[in-house]
C-alpha cells in the first residue's frame, strides 16, 4: 500500500530511485476505476505515464491491464455497460470532465490494437492519411508529407513507397500492424496506446515492432499492454504490474524486474504463476 | 461393441439397419433430385416453349422489337424488358438510402429493444402478401399520388413546358405508382441483409476509426459501411430480383400500357404484368412469346440470385468481400 | 492544434445531421408498414362480418355474399401444397444437414437458391404449360402444385437451419446406442428440432397463402364452394386481386377483409417463428 500511495506525487519516488530528474508525466491517473455493470474491472489505479517513455502494463490475462489501457482514451464510452470513475489527466486536464469531447481525446491519444485492422477498402496511402482527412486536411502536399513521415516513423516506408496505392489489406500481418501504427502516428498524437500489438504476429514482425518502439518514443509517449514479460523488459522504461484489477506495483522497468518490492510481483516475474 | 448391442437388441439387426439406412437415404435423395429436376424443368419449359418466338423473330429481333400485336401475330419484348428494368431500378434507387438508413440506425444507434422492433417491422414488411400491397397501392396510394401528380403537372404546364412529355398523364395509375409500391416491397430485403452484415462488422474495425478520433458517423462511413459492403450489395441484388419478378402489386397499379415511350406518371408495363394480362387468350406464337418473356425473367433473376447467394456465402466465410 | 479543434465543432454538427437523416430514413421505412397495416386492420375489421365466413359468392345486387368458397379453397390447396412442398423441403433440409458430404449437396444448394428467388409467377406459368394445358382445365391440384413450389425453398432452408442447430452428440448418442442412421434422424434429430421445423412449415404456409400470381395461371379461381380440387378453385389472395379492381365499393371492402385474414395469418406465423427462436436456447 505504501508504494502505491507515494506514486500520487511521482517526482518523489523517482528522486528516491535516483532516476533522471527531468521526467515529466504526460498523463496521470488518479483513482481510476472501471466497472462493467456492477462488476469491477479495474480498481482505483493511480499511476503516471512519463513523457517520451515507454510504459508497459503487464500481468496475467484477465488482470485488467487492457481495461485500464482502454480507459486512457475513453474507449469504454463505446460499451454501454462500462462505467469509469476517477481521473485520467492529460496535460493537466481530466479527460473525463463533462464537456470534454472523447473524439478530441482519441485524436490526442492514439491506439494500436491486438489484431492489425486497416480499413479494408482503403489503399495504404489512404489508410495512413484517413485521420488527417477527418481533421479536414485536404491539401495533397500536406497529406503526402504526413504519409511519408508516418510511414518512415513506423519503418514501413521503404517496403511500400512504390505501391502506396495498393490496398492496405494486401500487406502481410506485420506490415499491416506497422501500417496501423503509421495511421495512428499521422494525426500526431501525444500518447500512443498499444494493446498487445505483437500478439498476432510472427517473431520477425514482433522484432520489427519492438525496434520501432525504441525509436518512436522520441516523438510520442507510449503505453503498451503485453502478456509477454520479456517484451516488457526489452522495450519499456517503466512497468506497471496488474493483478485482479489492481495495480500491484509500478516503477522503472529494471528496478521492477530485478528488485520487485511486492512479493506478488516477484512471484509473477520469476514465473511462479501467470 | 456394435455386435454386443445388436445381440441385446434384436430390432437392430444388420439387415434392418443397412436396408433401412439405404432406403431412407435413397428416398431423401430421390426427393432432392425431384427438386432439382423441377427447377431444371421450369427452365426447360420456358426456354423450349419460348424458343419458337426466338426462332420466328430472331433473338435480337424479339428482344429489340416494340411490336406486340396478336392480330398480325407479331411480337417483340422490348417494351416489357424496358418497363421491368425501369420500374425495378427506380424502385431500388428509391429504396436504397432508406434501407441503408434503417439498417445503420437499427444496428449502430438504436437501443436493443428498438433494434428488435425495427427488425420485426422489416420482417413483417417482407412477409406481407404482395397482393395486399397492390390493393393498398390501388385504393390508397394511387388517389393520393394523383393529386400530387396533377399539381406538379399544372405547375409544369405553366413554368416548364418541356417537362410535360417526361411527366405524362397525371392519372395516378402508372409507372410512378408501381415504382413506389415496389420500393416499399424491396426495402425489407435490402435492409435485412445490410443489417445482418453490419452486425457482423468486428469491433476492432470500429475501434480503428474511433481510435483515430472519428465521430460516430465517421466511424460508420470509414469502417462500418466499407466493411459491410458485400452484404449491402447482396441485399441490393436480392431486392432487385424481388422487384423484377413482382407481379400482382405491379399489375394492379402500373396501368399496363405497352406503347412506348413510357412517361414518369403515365401507364407502363413489365414482363410479369404482360404475362398476367395476356396469357388468358394466348395461343401459338403469342403464348410462345409470353413464355419467352418468362424465360428472360428466369435468366435474369436466376443470375442475380446466384450472384447474391455467392456474395452472402463469401461474406459469412471471411467477413468481407 | 487550433485548426484541428476548429473543425471538430463542424464534424460534431455533421454527426448530428447524419443521425437525423438516419432517423428520417428509418421513419420512411416504417411509415408504409404502419400505413398499410392500419388500413388493413381498420378497413378489414369494419368489412368483416359473419357472412364473410358463412356465405359464398353472390352478386353485389344480392348482397355480395361472403368468401367461404375462397377460404375453403385456400385451405384445401395450401394443405395439399404443404404436403408437396413440406415433403420436398424436409427432404432437402435433411440431405443438406444430415448428409453434409453428399455429392448432390452443392447442386441442391444452388437449385434451392434459384427456386427461392424465382418469381412465383413463373412457377405458376410453368405449371400452366405442364398441367393446365394438357388437362384442358384449371384445377385446384395445379394450384396446389404451384404453391408447393413456393413452399419448397422456405421449408428447405428452415429445416436445414434448425437441424444444424441440433448438437452432434445427439446423433452420436443415438448411433452409439446401435440405432440405424435413419432412426436417429427420424426419432432423435427431427423431434429435437421439431419446433423449428414446424415454424418453417408455417412460414411456408403463410407465404404460399398470400400468393395470387401462381394461382392465376393454375387454380383459375371460382365463384362456387367446392371441395374437389380437380375443379377450378378460388383463393383469398386471388379474390383480393380480382376484387381490388371491381367498381363496387362492396367488393373492395371484401378484398380488405380478405387482406385482414391473410395478414393475421402472416402475423401469427411470424410471431410463432420469433417465439420458437427465443425458446430455443
Amino acid at each position: 500500500m505504501e508504494e502505491k500511495q507515494s506514486l500520487i506525487s511521482p517526482p518523489v519516488p523517482l528522486a528516491q530511485l535516483g532516476e533522471d530528474q527531468n521526467l515529466k508525466p504526460r498523463m496521470e491517473t488518479r483513482g481510476l476505476s472501471v466497472y462493467y455493470g456492477k462488476k469491477m474491472g479495474v480498481g482505483s489505479v493511480t499511476m503516471p505515464i512519463y513523457t517520451n517513455q515507454v510504459t508497459a502494463l503487464i500481468g496475467p490475462s484477465g488482470c485488467g491491464k487492457t481495461t485500464f489501457l482502454r480507459a486512457l482514451n475513453r474507449m469504454h464510452d463505446l460499451t454501454p455497460i462500462a462505467r469509469v470513475e476517477g481521473e485520467a489527466i492529460l496535460d493537466g486536464q481530466n479527460i473525463y470532465t463533462p464537456g470534454v469531447d472523447p473524439v478530441e481525446i482519441r485524436r490526442k491519444i492514439g491506439m494500436v490494437f491486438q489484431k492489425p485492422n486497416p480499413f479494408p477498402t482503403l489503399s495504404i496511402y489512404d489508410n495512413v492519411v484517413a485521420g488527417l482527412k477527418l481533421l479536414g486536411v485536404g491539401k495533397k502536399s500536406v497529406l503526402d508529407e504526413a504519409a511519408e513521415r508516418s510511414l518512415r516513423q513506423s519503418a514501413l516506408w521503404d517496403e511500400v513507397k512504390d505501391r502506396l496505392r495498393a490496398p492496405g489489406m494486401s500487406l502481410s500481418g506485420g506490415q499491416q500492424q506497422r501500417l496501423c501504427i503509421a495511421r495512428a502516428l499521422a494525426v500526431q498524437p501525444e500518447v500512443l496506446l498499444m494493446d498487445e500489438p505483437t500478439s498476432a504476429l510472427d517473431p520477425i514482425s514482433t522484432q520489427a515492432i519492438e525496434d520501432l518502439m525504441t525509436t518512436l518514443k522520441k516523438h510520442v509517449t507510449i503505453v503498451i499492454v503485453t502478456h509477454n514479460m520479456q517484451q516488457a523488459a526489452r522495450v519499456s522504461d517503466f512497468t506497471g504490474y496488474f493483478l485482479t484489477g489492481e495495480l500491484v506495483e509500478f516503477g522503472p522497468t529494471n528496478t521492477l524486474f530485478t528488485a520487485p518490492k511486492d512479493p506478488r510481483t516477484e512471484a509473477y516475474i520469476t514465473g511462479r504463476f501467470g | 461393441m456394435a455386435t454386443v448391442r445388436t445381440q441385446s437388441r434384436p430390432s437392430t439387426s444388420p439387415l434392418y439397419r443397412a436396408f433401412g439406412d439405404r432406403l431412407f437415404a435413397g428416398l431423401v435423395l430421390l426427393l432432392c433430385l425431384l427438386i432439382i429436376g423441377i427447377v431444371l424443368l421450369i427452365g426447360w419449359q420456358l426456354g423450349w416453349n419460348g424458343a419458337r418466338a426466338f426462332e420466328v423473330f430472331g433473338i435480337v429481333g424479339f428482344l429489340s422489337s416494340t411490336a406486340w400485336n396478336p392480330v398480325t401475330d407479331v411480337y417483340g419484348a422490348w417494351p416489357f424488358i424496358l418497363g421491368t428494368l425501369i420500374t425495378s431500378l427506380l424502385a431500388l434507387a428509391l429504396a436504397f438510402f432508406p434501407a441503408l438508413a434503417v439498417a445503420i440506425f437499427a444496428t449502430e444507434y438504436a437501443p436493443r429493444w428498438l433494434g428488435n422492433v425495427l427488425s420485426y417491422a422489416l420482417e413483417l414488411l417482407a412477409s406481407l402478401p404482395s397482393v395486399i400491397y397492390g390493393l393498398w397501392g390501388l385504393s390508397v396510394l394511387v388517389p393520393a399520388l394523383r393529386g400530387v401528380q396533377q399539381s406538379l403537372f399544372l405547375w409544369a404546364s405553366d413554368h416548364a413546358q418541356w417537362l410535360l412529355p417526361v411527366l405524362g398523364n397525371p392519372i395516378g395509375i402508372g409507372l410512378s405508382a408501381a415504382v413506389m409500391v415496389l420500393a416499399v416491397m424491396v426495402i425489407p430485403y435490402t435492409a435485412s441483409l445490410a443489417k445482418d452484415s453490419i452486425a457482423l462488422v468486428p469491433a476492432v474495425q470500429r475501434e480503428a476509426a474511433y481510435g483515430l478520433g472519428a465521430t460516430k458517423w465517421e466511424v460508420i462511413r470509414m469502417a462500418v459501411v466499407p466493411y459491410a459492403r458485400g452484404g449491402i450489395l447482396a441485399g441490393v441484388i436480392l431486392g432487385l430480383t424481388r422487384a423484377l419478378g413482382e407481379t400482382m402489386a405491379v399489375v394492379l397499379v402500373i396501368g399496363n400500357n405497352k406503347n412506348l415511350p413510357f412517361t414518369l406518371f403515365g401507364p407502363a408495363t413489365t414482363i410479369p404484368s404482360a404475362i398476367v394480362n395476356e396469357f388468358g387468350e394466348a395461343q401459338g406464337l403469342q403464348l410462345s412469346s409470353l413464355l419467352a418473356l418468362g424465360f428472360i425473367l428466369f435468366l435474369i433473376s436466376g443470375v442475380l440470385n446466384l450472384l447474391a447467394a455467392w456474395i452472402v456465402k463469401r461474406m459469412s466465410v471471411d467477413g468481407r468481400l | 492544434m487550433t485548426q484541428i479543434s476548429g473543425n471538430l465543432r463542424r464534424r460534431q454538427l455533421w454527426d448530428k445531421v447524419m443521425l437525423g437523416l438516419l432517423v428520417l430514413g428509418s421513419l420512411v421505412v416504417v411509415a408504409p408498414l404502419v400505413l398499410v397495416l392500419s388500413k388493413v386492420f381498420l378497413t378489414g375489421f369494419s368489412a368483416l362480418n359473419l357472412a364473410f365466413f358463412t356465405q359464398d359468392f353472390q352478386p353485389v345486387e344480392a348482397g355480395g355474399g361472403g368468401l367461404r368458397h375462397a377460404i375453403v379453397g385456400t385451405i384445401l390447396m395450401n394443405l395439399l401444397a404443404l404436403l408437396i412442398g413440406g415433403t420436398l423441403g424436409l427432404a432437402g433440409g435433411i440431405l443438406l444437414s444430415e448428409y453434409p458430404d453428399h455429392p448432390v449437396n452443392p447442386t441442391l444448394r444452388v437449385i434451392s437458391d434459384l427456386l427461392n428467388g424465382l418469381p412465383a409467377l413463373l412457377k405458376g406459368l410453368v405449371i400452366y404449360t405442364l398441367v393446365v394445358i394438357p388437362t384442358g382445365s384449371f384445377s385446384g391440384y395445379a394450384g396446389a402444385l404451384a404453391l408447393g413450389l413456393v413452399m419448397v425453398p422456405i421449408v428447405l432452408r428452415a429445416t436445414e437451419g434448425v437441424l444444424k442447430l441440433v448438437p452432434w452428440n445427439v446423433r452420436e448418442a443415438g448411433l452409439g446406442l446401435g440405432l440405424p442412421r435413419w432412426r436417429v434422424i427420424l426419432s432423435l434429430v427431427l423431434p429435437a428440432a421439431s419446433s423449428g421445423v414446424i415454424t418453417g412449415l408455417m412460414l411456408g404456409f403463410a407465404r404460399a397463402a398470400g400468393e395470387a400470381a401462381p394461382l392465376y395461371f393454375t387454380a383459375g379461381g371460382s365463384q362456387y364452394l367446392n371441395f374437389n380440387l380437380s375443379q377450378q378453385t378460388e383463393s383469398l389472395a386471388l379474390t383480393i386481386y380480382k376484387y381490388a379492381n371491381e367498381p363496387s365499393p362492396l367488393r373492395v371492402e371484401q378484398a380488405w377483409a380478405a387482406a385482414l385474414v391473410l395478414t393475421l395469418l402472416v402475423l401469427i406465423a411470424s410471431l410463432l417463428a420469433r417465439w420458437v427462436a427465443r425458446v430455443r436456447p
